[in-house]
């Protein structure tokens, strides 16, 4: 693998049709996102207002990463709080001003809604606003909703940053332009980022969510805006409202992706093509290296993907393209497809695409396909293992550097790996 | 409501799980929104379950609300008729589903489905896991059982017993139901079912037959014991055998019942526990202060073999389930402590933070606890992690558990020789605070320990001299911490501004047990 792909043009004929299933899920909930988003952005803390569920998903889905105390926590609704004996607002006022005493250093608190408090329509954006006023001006107040009757795994991040786009700061209309990267990357993604970007001659330039909340952006109609993960589109939707422009792109993962969605921005903030070529080019040679690797094992080998997190089509992409992996199905809890034309395009023509989920039948395709690597939740793994299936755990994607050229290599080991595994196993 | 960081118990339908999940054939239908599905998790990652629970979730979403969930659950029970053939089928709602009161149980009955349904009556917002385990099994009990079953006549046959209560995800009962089937076995008395880990609805249907049963899990087997007694009119054993002294209880207290000699497996059936404890080596465990925190029925075990069975001095002791403090409260009284009834694990870190322990006995959350006080710990009950289910055989019951207990409590801490070992070389070149593990090799150096600050975190309290501070350094580090703690009370209490080599010293006369 050395030399970038042509990106396809669309034509409509992507793929296969999409396969619109409706059935049982297997996914986890929005709440999920607490999990990285409380480690990104360190002034802040999420509490949910749920039930006894929400903290036990919490504290599974968090597994080993047990800190101290996290700056998250749960205020469990009880009977009492169902049958009107207690007002659930006045109670919420009481377990937002314990946790505030006990944890002085909070800059920002996220009210998170969950299933039973959505169902008992318990308004927490008012309870935001009230609760804002009697804390101001030492701690912001946020709500958005993480429940499962609405959201799913990633949209949890997504209804987060939503929630962040009406406090940005408003940038005039002769305000210089800006860009800003939107979607909780790790630092050390986000590092490497932004010192691409000072290379390519393009200064002001922010993330979203900063590591600090306080730290917010501004946005205004000069701000243009790239998606770093393919699952916010209600935050695009937010952003576009405030004036910004989302710049169209693949999304950074492997050498094609990360070189597509540099140039979205390098093509809007007038970087010289032969400035962007010299300064990507170590990047994309050491990228190269480091997926050639990876090349080997997993060439020609398929792969299934159930669906988790939407990051399912840019990883396809990027494991058909740049590693010949083939695709066998590729499922998505949601297909954006304003947000994924360009991905869509370049993958190989004729993909299985699925959006939603029934997974018993999903899972009878995969018993008849044989794969020989099965992209899925930690519920599917084991079972699928013993069956002599070979998994990868979907979460892992979602809490490992994966963006960029310098990640690429990483991201081709961890589909890489369960199948070295298999290999070197003679038990 | 209930601020809360980590819990002890997840909801009560995840006690339900934990009872389909364990036995053969039967198939829960869950009416809830997508993601209560993260429950399968606890059983493919943790216990490495290598199939998924038996569980159908309807995973009702926002824009189903406005329609018909209550078709939803119609439809999935169909499926699972036609897709698992279950004998059986535990229909129920999660806390979600609690509150748009679709009734799975007046639906399910107007199916008219051909195989027993059990409707399950779970109230969220009230109970929680260990209630909603017990609960259920009783109902399957209840539901399966064949009323027309008893025991045969007695004579010419081997007495016969039900063991009540292991789950899926439960603390060790894995091996405990083979350790005790094995004791059992070995006394002339045989095993009529186990339920409900590895029972199916056959099974159920027979528990009728057995002469009595033996509760080995009082939080998930009590309500169907007290059921088949009304029943079927079979008394219970509930002495819970963890430790030699338990387990000797045990095997009286089940000879008595079955009418067989208990004396000679109690001749020769002796853990080594007992001849462990009294070797030479073990006298440095006498009075290690030890704080034991779990489910009731294991903390008060685990309090019982710690005082009696390892010369270990309990200086805390509690239960996070309300349900069992009573016996909880009992045995604190018992061994002159305060108990500890509370969900709270951070009331749980400030109890062992005050009671300067050397070692804790908990559940998986104490683990992270003591970790983080530099504190050695064993796990003795449920919650549990991947870890609490290893490879090898290590039940907790029967004479072969204790000396189980043996190893995983007594290895945390510092062994007797090493201790002095400790002290004599702490300031070898090689063998000292700051040196590395010597099975790194040379290169590797030691994690930056904590330095003793030199002066105090504020000015209420002593400023140490210099020739305290270096015999300070001098103390084993393993101990130093906390002679560093009680030097500072003592001297706050004697209202000492400066801490002297003699303060320290006096502050150990002090403190000396």
């Amino acid at each position: 693998m050395n030399a970038v792909l042509p990106l396809a043009k669309a034509n409509g004929s992507d793929c296969a049709p999409v396969l619109k299933e409706r059935g049982q899920r297997e996914v986890f909930c929005g709440l999920t996102g607490i999990v990285w988003l409380h480690r990104k952005m360190q002034d802040a803390f999420f509490l949910v207002v749920g039930s006894r569920t929400c903290a036990h998903l919490l504290q599974s889905a968090a597994g080993v990463m047990i800190f101290a105390e996290p700056r998250f926590a749960t205020a469990i609704m009880e009977e009492r709080d169902l049958a009107g004996l207690a007002d659930a607002n006045e109670e919420l006022d009481r377990i937002v001003d314990q946790l505030l005493a006990r944890r002085p250093e909070i800059k920002s608190l996220f009210l998170v809604g969950s299933c039973p408090s959505e169902v008992i329509k318990l308004d927490l954006s008012k309870a935001a606003q009230r609760l804002g006023a009697k804390h101001a001006p030492r701690v912001r107040v946020l709500n958005y909703s993480g429940s499962g009757i609405e959201t799913t795994f990633t949209e949890g991040e997504d209804a987060c940053l939503a929630s962040l786009v009406p406090v940005m700061p408003e940038l005039s209309a002769d305000a210089p332009a800006n860009l800003i990267i939107v979607g909780s990357l790790p630092d050390i993604v986000e590092d490497q980022f932004m010192r691409l970007f000072a290379d390519l001659g393009i200064d002001n330039v922010a993330s979203l969510p900063e590591r600090a909340v306080a730290d917010l952006p501004g946005v205004g109609p000069n701000t243009r805006f790239l998606l770093a993960q393919p699952f916010l589109g209600d935050t695009a939707q937010c952003l576009k409202e405030r004036g910004a422009q989302r710049l169209d792109g693949l999304f950074p993962f492997g050498i094609q992706g990360t070189t597509s969605w540099l140039q979205a921005a390098a093509d809007e903030f007038g970087v010289d093509q032969d400035h962007f070529d010299a300064v990507l080019a170590p990047y994309q040679q050491r990228a190269a290296k480091a997926i050639a690797h990876q090349r080997e094992r997993l060439e020609g080998k398929s792969i299934f993907f159930m669906p988790d997190s939407q990051l399912e089509i840019p990883l396809a992409r990027f494991l058909a393209n740049e590693l010949g992996m083939v695709l066998t199905e590729v499922g998505t809890p949601y297909l954006h497809r304003t947000h994924l034309t360009q991905e869509l395009a370049a993958l190989p023509a004729g993909v299985q695409l699925s959006e939603g989920q029934d997974v018993d039948k999903q899972l009878d395709r995969v018993r008849a396909a044989q794969p020989d690597l099965t992209v899925c939740g930690l519920g599917l793994a084991n079972p699928l293992e013993s069956e002599g299936l070979s998994t990868k755990w979907a979460i892992e994607l979602v809490f490992s550097p994966i963006h960029g050229f310098d990640q690429a290599g990483d991201l081709a080991e961890l589909f890489a790996r369960p199948l070295r595994r298999r290999d070197v196993l003679r038990v | 409501m209930q601020l809360s960081v980590w819990t002890y118990e997840g909801p009560p339908h995840v006690g339900a799980m934990r009872v389909a999940t364990a036995m053969e054939g039967i198939h829960y239908l869950l009416h809830s929104p997508q993601g209560d599905t993260y429950a399968d998790l606890l059983f493919t990652m943790i216990e490495r379950r290598n199939k998924r629970p038996p569980v159908t979730y309807t995973t009702f979403q926002a824009r189903d609300l406005g329609k018909d969930t209550s078709e939803l659950f119609q439809t999935a029970a169909l499926d699972v008729v036609e897709r698992f053939a279950p004998d059986a089928m535990l229909v129920g709602a999660s806390c979600t589903a609690e509150l748009i009161q679709d009734d799975p149980a007046g639906l399910i009955e107007k199916m008219g489905l051909p195989i027993p349904v059990i409707p399950l009556e779970l109230p969220s917002y009230q109970r929680k896991e260990h209630w909603g385990a017990a609960e259920t099994f009783y109902q399957i009990v209840r539901t399966l059982s064949d009323k027309n079953r008893r025991p045969s006549d007695r004579h010419g046959r081997r007495p016969l017993v039900n063991l009540l209560g292991p789950t899926a995800l439960g603390f060790r009962h894995r091996d405990d139901i083979i350790e005790i089937s094995g004791l059992l076995g070995k006394m002339g008395i045989d095993v009529n079912v186990t339920a409900p880990l590895g029972a199916c609805a056959a099974d159920i249907a027979k528990l009728g037959e057995a002469d009595f049963n033996i509760v080995l899990y009082p939080e998930t087997g009590d309500l169907a014991a007290d059921y088949l007694k009304r029943e079927f009119g079979q008394p219970a054993v509930r002495t819970v055998p963890i430790g030699v002294g338990a387990t000797k209880d045990f095997v009286r207290e089940v000879a008595e019942l079955a009418g067989v000699d208990p004396e000679p497996m109690l001749k020769e059936g002796l853990s080594r526990l007992s001849w462990w404890s009294r070797s030479i080596d073990s006298n440095y465990l006498t009075g290690k202060r030890v704080f034991i925190f779990g489910d009731g029925t294991h903390a008060v075990a685990a309090a019982r073999v710690a005082s009696e069975e390892l010369g270990f001095k309990v200086v805390g002791l509690g239960c996070y389930n309300r349900e069992y403090a009573r016996d909880v409260r009992a045995a604190a009284k018992l061994y002159g402590v305060e108990p500890l009834i509370t969900d709270d694990h951070l009331a749980v870190e400030k109890a062992i933070e005050d009671a300067q322990v050397e070692l804790v006995l908990g559940t998986q959350m104490e683990r992270h606890i003591a970790k983080r006080f530099g504190i050695g710990c064993a796990v003795i009950s449920s919650p549990v992690h991947v870890q609490d289910f290893p490879a090898r055989y290590s039940p907790h019951m029967g004479f072969e558990g204790a000396n189980v207990i043996f190893d995983e409590w007594v290895h945390p801490l510092v062994m007797g020789l090493e201790e002095h070992l400790l002290t004599m070389f702490r300031d070898d070149f090689e063998f000292n605070d700051h040196a590395g593990a010597s099975h790194l090799g040379p290169g590797h150096s030691a994690p930056v320990k904590e330095e003793v600050p030199a002066a105090p975190a504020n000015d209420t309290e002593a400023v140490w001299s210099e020739d305290a501070q270096r015999e300070l350094k001098k103390i084993p580090f393993f101990v130093r911490g906390k002679a560093k703690r009680n030097t500072e009370t003592f001297a706050s209490e004697q209202g000492v501004a400066t801490i002297e080599l003699a303060t320290l010293y006096e502050a150990k006369a002090h403190y000396a047990r």
